[in-house]
């Protein structure tokens, strides 16, 4: 008893000598799901801010002042997603919150960051996030109804009026899918068959021998993420389906062309970022100068392919830091009204420009159309 | 017809993996009334570290072999540090410490391998076999063949040899197998290996057609103890039939009638079963005697 009084006077004596030296940088939180089912997203997203921080700090912090990053890993776990949050704006005192790899987390982190009037970036991909507009949350990924919109937009353009689609039942799979159907008349495009497959499944043959018979189908359109659509993929080369083959920007990464293997993702079209095409964007597209300079900085920390998921988390410190840089204060509500005046900002995903009407800054322009051609990324248009 | 042989063979090869699966929950289960939950994480850990040591330039059969041992090993320890000491203890709390065996080895497979999705290349090449306007992959044949392999195997185990009947024997009541001279800490010690070992082959044979990840295992001992509970478990020849019926009325089911309904439709005939027949469809009526 006696021995924990000690160390708990030392622990506190401790944390108070620290909190004025602390007080002296620029605190920013960050509540990532780097282990747990959402780890392969959050991973990279977690090396991704302390790679930025590092480098920010090694380059004078902004303005002269150094940049503290508190990183918790919440799991995926809503619960203590929220937790965590309250826990970064009370005790850590974060002048911005970072974070949410999932939808689930991001919708507890914000109903906490709201109420403390803390500036919060998701990462996750859901519309709800940042709609109805919150005053104090934005988020950075592209929704999987601008997805759903760039991919038909590519399937009027070469003629198709009807599709078949598969899709995992995963969060991913099933919210997109409900996304695409919502969007599809809009294109004059018809689903004539929409067939799903669970994460987890090992082979779709039956499926897709489903959708090749059904009536006129066109082309066929995979919403989903993880293995399942590397196995789609493969069953479609297997049957021979020589249907144009459309995959979502949940698999947009190299991993998805070396696990569906080259001969089977030949002509496979998704829409990506322009971080996957790095090396063919033009010589004057905006993009271009930060998507290799996050690319060689990533690869070469952490010898992994850069992914989408950690471009997410790049652009959200890119908007965070350059929204501190601008208000020249880092007192939350400064900081807020600077990410919403944040105008032709380019990033890893695309420009962003906020408005009070528009938390994702993003329109469909940020994403590219891209064609798998011999095992590589190329640009449709 | 070529339709129904596609659904067929689509059923077949997710059935055969089942059915491997499937086929490894009974040896434990024989030898100590447990349900072993990390089943499948030892099928996680076949495809897993067949990967890694492939991908550090070890010949691919040399790497499943080092797989296979290695998690046979690993359910060596499994028995040895979580198992035996717990022996006086009620089943369900060894099932429960299975199941803490089961996130102990996702958590490690986690930091040890990554967090990504892995495979490596099919054993006889990727060109697809084509009977009658269907397809089916070579690799498909190697699980299903293996699925019968491990079947045979375990059945001539049981009824031919003098360990697999110690093995029975255990199960049936330790007490006496000791009064007959059976080393009943071996049999359990051998149980976990075999387990293990058939469990990581498995994962082996697999991996081309499914994918790994660390956090594979739970999927599959799902499906597979499902398989070994329609079958009758603890019957080599339930987890057989019972893996390749959930596997075939799923893709029947998608092809027919909706991929929506798939799962649906294997746990209604599973229920169904188990109201007629709760051994399964081959297990045996256990008798208490009062």
């Amino acid at each position: 008893m006696k021995n924990t009084m000690t160390t708990t006077a030392l622990a506190l004596l401790v944390a108070l000598g620290a909190a004025p030296a602390a007080m002296a940088e620029i605190r920013i939180g960050a509540s990532i799901s780097a282990t747990g089912p959402a780890a392969f997203l959050g991973d990279p997203e977690a090396k991704t801010l302390e790679l930025l921080v590092e480098e920010l700090n090694a380059r004078g912090g902004i303005d002269g002042e150094k940049v503290k990053l508190v990183l918790y890993d919440d799991g995926g776990d809503p619960n203590k997603a929220r937790t965590f949050a309250t826990r970064l704006i009370e005790d850590d005192e974060v002048v911005a919150i970072i974070g949410g790899t999932t939808t689930g987390a991001s919708m507890s982190i914000l109903a906490v960051a709201e109420d403390a009037e803390v500036p919060f970036i998701s990462l996750a991909g859901a519309i709800e996030i940042i709609k109805p507009v919150r005053p104090f949350v934005f988020k950075t990924p592209h929704t999987d109804r601008m997805a759903c919109q760039k991919i038909f937009e590519d399937m009027q353009k070469r003629g198709f009026t009807k599709i078949g689609m598969i899709s995992g039942t995963d969060g991913f799979g099933a919210s997109m899918q409900a996304q695409c159907k919502d969007v599809v008349e809009d294109y004059g495009i018809e689903i004539v068959a929409d067939e799903t497959y669970n994460p987890t499944d090992a082979d779709m043959t039956a499926q897709l021998t489903k959708i090749r018979n059904a009536s006129g189908v066109q082309a066929v359109l995979n919403p989903g993420f993880g293995q399942g659509p590397s196995i789609v993929t493969r069953n479609y080369r297997q049957l021979a389906i020589d249907l144009p083959l459309y995959q979502s920007h949940g698999v947009a990464s190299n991993g998805f062309i070396e696990l569906a293997g080259a001969p089977a993702a030949e002509g496979v079209r998704l829409p990506g970022t322009a971080l996957l095409v790095a090396d063919l964007l033009a010589e004057d597209d905006p993009q271009r100068g930060i998507v290799v300079a996050y690319r060689d900085a990533f690869e070469e920390k952490t010898k992994t392919p850069v992914g989408t998921f950690g471009g997410y988390a790049h652009d959200a410190f890119l908007i965070l830091t350059d929204a501190i840089s601008r208000a020249g204060s880092a007192e939350p509500d400064d900081i807020r009204d600077a990410i919403e005046a944040t105008s032709g900002l380019a990033g890893t995903t695309g420009i962003y420009s906020f408005s009070a009407e528009d938390h994702l800054g993003l329109d469909l322009s940020a994403f590219r159309m891209l064609e798998i051609r011999n095992g590589a990324w190329t640009l449709v248009d | 017809m070529s339709e129904l042989l596609q659904f067929l063979f689509s059923g077949v090869t997710v059935g055969a993996v089942y059915a491997l699966v499937a086929l490894g929950f009974t040896i434990i289960y024989n030898a100590s009334d447990v349900v072993n939950f990390a089943q499948g994480e030892f099928v996680m850990l076949g495809g897993m570290i067949t990967w890694f040591a492939h991908q550090a330039g070890i010949p691919l059969p040399v790497a499943a072999f080092l797989a296979i041992s290695i998690t046979a090993a690993i359910g060596v320890a499994m028995n040895k540090l979580a198992i035996e000491p717990a022996r006086g203890a009620p089943i369900v709390s060894l099932i429960i410490i299975t199941i803490g065996a089961s996130i102990f080895l996702q958590g490690a497979a986690q930091l040890v391998f990554d967090k990504q999705i892995h495979d490596f290349p099919a054993f006889s090449g990727d060109a697809p076999i084509r009977v009658g306007g269907a397809t089916i992959l070579p690799q498909s044949l190697w699980v299903i063949g293996g699925a019968l392999a491990v079947f045979v195997g375990l059945w001539i185990f049981f009824t031919r040899t003098l360990l697999g009947r110690a093995v029975l024997a255990t199960s049936n009541n330790r007490l006496a197998a000791q009064l007959v001279g059976i080393n009943t800490n071996f049999v359990m010690t051998l149980s976990f290996a075999l387990s293990a070992g058939i469990g990581a082959l498995a994962g082996v044979l697999a991996t081309p057609i499914t994918l790994t990840a660390y956090n594979v295992g739970i999927a599959f001992a799902l499906k597979g103890f499902a398989g070994a509970m329609l079958g009758g478990m603890g019957n080599p020849k339930g987890a057989l039939v019972g893996g390749f019926l959930i596997g075939l009325i799923e893709a029947l089911t998608a092809g027919y009638l909706s991929s929506q309904y798939k799962d649906a439709a294997a746990f209604v005939v599973i229920l169904l079963v188990l109201f007629v027949r709760p051994q399964g469809l081959f297990g045996r009526k256990s008798t208490d005697r009062v």
